[in-house]
């Protein structure tokens, strides 16, 4: 019974035509079904995966060519690329991408630097080491909306814990909900707070693989720990660390929880000043009613993540690049 | 965890040939030959303090009054109010039902997931079909995607099936899960010999028997780590959730959204209801928390 050996025979293959007509059609239905059965193994991923997976991505192109209202969704009616030139000629549109590249730099530098750093210490030889590695994974356990409603408290204007330390050291209370800078360093905070602990455990795998002879040698030639943490960890992480950058790059292009809980408006503020372009798709199409318009705004977004993702693997082979040739 | 096999001696270095004790525990680990200084301990306990300060602070909060949040300077310590915010929030919130219903979709999700992500995962490891190839490139690629771009046509779609407020609408989608096939094959593809399946089916075996007594045995570890990252991501999935369903049929995260949007004043029941919707993934965590850093880890290294 071995499958590799009737892999290639065919079913219409001579030697099925052989012995009697009832055996060759056992044969034959046998042989179907050894062909067939692998596929009986991915249908149910599969006819999951094209319902709500693949179909939704692709048809939300089509969607948004068309006018599309929330509670008439099943009316369709053309529209071309209405949905884009009103997209691009709207004013929160251009301040939400802008909003959404600011904070995505705010949360995602800080918080793969301090990973970095925290997955060196933890590649230390530590006491507990088990229970740091657990607690500090804990905020990636807690919901978007957990976590965000608790930092809203912390935030608050004029009863918030950060405030009342930062006039304990002296300073002027900071209006976390106003302030375009304010309120998008607050809203990066929560995202630095729960994903930081997860990206440092990811970077200390990758130390973890990093063959330890290459430090043996380093420091047989008299390398200081920091430059063995340069020459050594930093180019033994690079698979790890472009890996970080693209999973953080669409996680911020995507960013919505965060914005919408921090005061609970779809409109990310009171001026747009944290509205991110998730947020910016929720308020059209479950806000103002147009799916349509929502969907052109998905497919920007899907665009955007395309482009990024991109230039961060072209940037990543160039450097591999230069530093092959060096 | 994909440690390094014993790495072999380097051959000018001379090295003594017993390790010392310390670098016996690194498996090939870089700094784990070096102890941490005092500074590394102060530094990760700093890290820690904030990891686990929003959580104390969301006990304190849950355990006073409003008018405690309202007071400068802010109490520290836990007050007496916790039962009474708790009967309060599952009054006013619909949090009892909202527990229920994460519970019975983040349950369902991860049943069908993990089942659904061995078959598949089995067949694109093991079995040998035409388009095998084509199918896993367009499974993996799919898989940076965010689902939230297809959240209209989904909308759509449920809608059209009269299923929105029902929660199936939102366990059927949350099943599809192209990280899940990945991983699940990625594990049998290092786990699962390809010598034992052929002798199962030189004892005449069909791929089913072979599926149920062979497959399943060997993929449990994996299947348990996928299980777990499934359960939490279910239990704290927010997008979806708040588009599909509303607050007569919420799930935890549905409900504390409504929560945070004003319906209710009272800091400290909207805290209360933070913890109740948090403390069920916390207990999990404390459970289990090794083995879900453990499949993170693990992950990281073969994704």
């Amino acid at each position: 019974m071995s499958l590799t050996a009737t892999a290639k025979a065919g079913p219409r293959s001579p030697a099925d035509s052989g012995p009697g007509p009832d055996d060759g059609r056992a044969a034959t239905l046998r042989r179907t079904w050894r062909k067939a059965s692998p596929y009986a193994y991915i249908a149910p991923f599969f006819t999951l995966f094209l319902a709500f997976g693949l179909f939704p991505l692709l048809y939300t192109a089509f969607v948004s060519l068309y006018r599309v209202e929330l509670q008439t969704s099943g009316e369709m009616e053309w529209r071309g690329i209405a949905n884009y030139t009103a997209l691009f000629t709207d004013e929160y549109f251009w301040i939400s991408l802008r909003n959404t590249f600011t904070i995505g730099v705010l949360s995602t530098v800080p918080q793969l630097a301090m990973a970095l750093g925290l997955a060196h210490l933890l590649n230390y030889k530590l006491r507990g080491r088990t229970f740091i590695r657990t607690a500090i994974l804990l905020p990636y356990a807690t919901s978007v909306a957990a976590a965000t409603l608790v930092f809203a408290q912390l935030f608050g204007r004029d009863f918030g814990l950060i405030n009342y330390v930062i006039g304990l050291v002296g300073f002027d209370p900071v209006d976390w909900q106003t302030g375009t800078v304010a309120s998008q360093i607050a809203v990066s905070t929560i995202v630095i707070w729960r994903w930081t602990g997860y990206n440092a455990l990811i970077y200390l795998a990758g130390m973890q693989s990093i063959p330890h002879e290459l430090y043996e040698a380093a420091e047989m030639d008299g390398a200081s720990r920091w430059s063995q943490f340069i020459h050594v960890t930093l180019p033994g992480l690079r698979p790890t660390i472009i890996f970080t950058v693209i999973i953080s790059t669409i996680g911020a292009t995507q960013l919505f929880g965060e914005p919408l809980l921090f005061e609970g408006s779809i409109s990310g503020g009171i001026s747009h000043q944290y509205q991110t372009l998730g947020l910016y798709m929720y308020e059209q199409g479950w806000g103002f009613f147009h799916l349509g318009r929502a969907a052109a705004i998905a497919w920007v977004m899907f665009v955007l993540i395309v482009v990024l993702v991109g230039a961060n693997a072209l940037v990543a082979r160039r450097r591999a690049r230069k530093e092959a040739g060096r | 965890m994909t440690a390094l096999a014993a790495p072999p001696t380097a051959p000018e270095t001379g090295r003594p040939p017993q390790d010392p004790p310390g670098r016996r525990l690194g498996k090939g680990g870089a700094g784990r030959t070096m102890k941490g200084g005092w500074l590394s301990y102060v530094i990760l306990g700093f890290a820690l303090l904030i990891s686990a300060f929003p959580f104390y602070w969301t006990i304190v909060a849950a355990s006073r009054s409003n008018a405690d949040m309202a007071k400068v300077p802010p109490s520290l310590l836990p007050g007496p109010n916790l039962i009474k915010n708790f009967e309060q929030v599952l009054e006013e919130a619909n949090i009892g039902k909202a527990l229920l219903n994460s519970l019975i979709v983040s349950s369902s999700i991860t049943i069908g997931t993990v089942l659904c992500c061995t078959l598949a995962g089995f067949a694109f490891a093991k079995l040998k079909f035409r388009g095998r190839g084509a199918l896993l490139t367009l499974t993996i690629g799919t898989m940076m995607i965010p689902p939230q771009l297809g959240v209209i046509p989904l909308f759509m779609l449920i809608a059209e099936l009269q299923w929105v407020n029902q929660l199936q609408a939102v366990i059927l989608p949350g099943l599809v899960s192209a990280f899940g096939v990945f991983f699940m094959r990625q594990y049998l593809v290092q786990s699962l010999p390809d010598e034992l399946i052929e002798a199962a089916r030189v004892d005449g075996a069909s791929t089913a028997r072979i599926f149920w007594s062979i497959v399943i045995p060997i993929a449990r570890p994996g299947m348990a780590v996928l299980g777990m990252l499934t359960f939490m991501t279910a239990w704290n999935d927010f997008f979806w959730p708040i588009i599909a369903l509303s607050s007569q049929e919420p799930t935890v995260q549905v409900a504390l959204r409504q929560l945070g949007g004003g319906y209710v004043n009272d800091q400290s029941v909207i805290m209360a209801g933070t913890l109740l919707g948090t403390l069920p993934v916390l207990l999990v965590f404390g459970l289990l928390g090794r083995q879900i850093v453990g499949g993170i880890m693990q992950g990281a290294v073969k994704g």
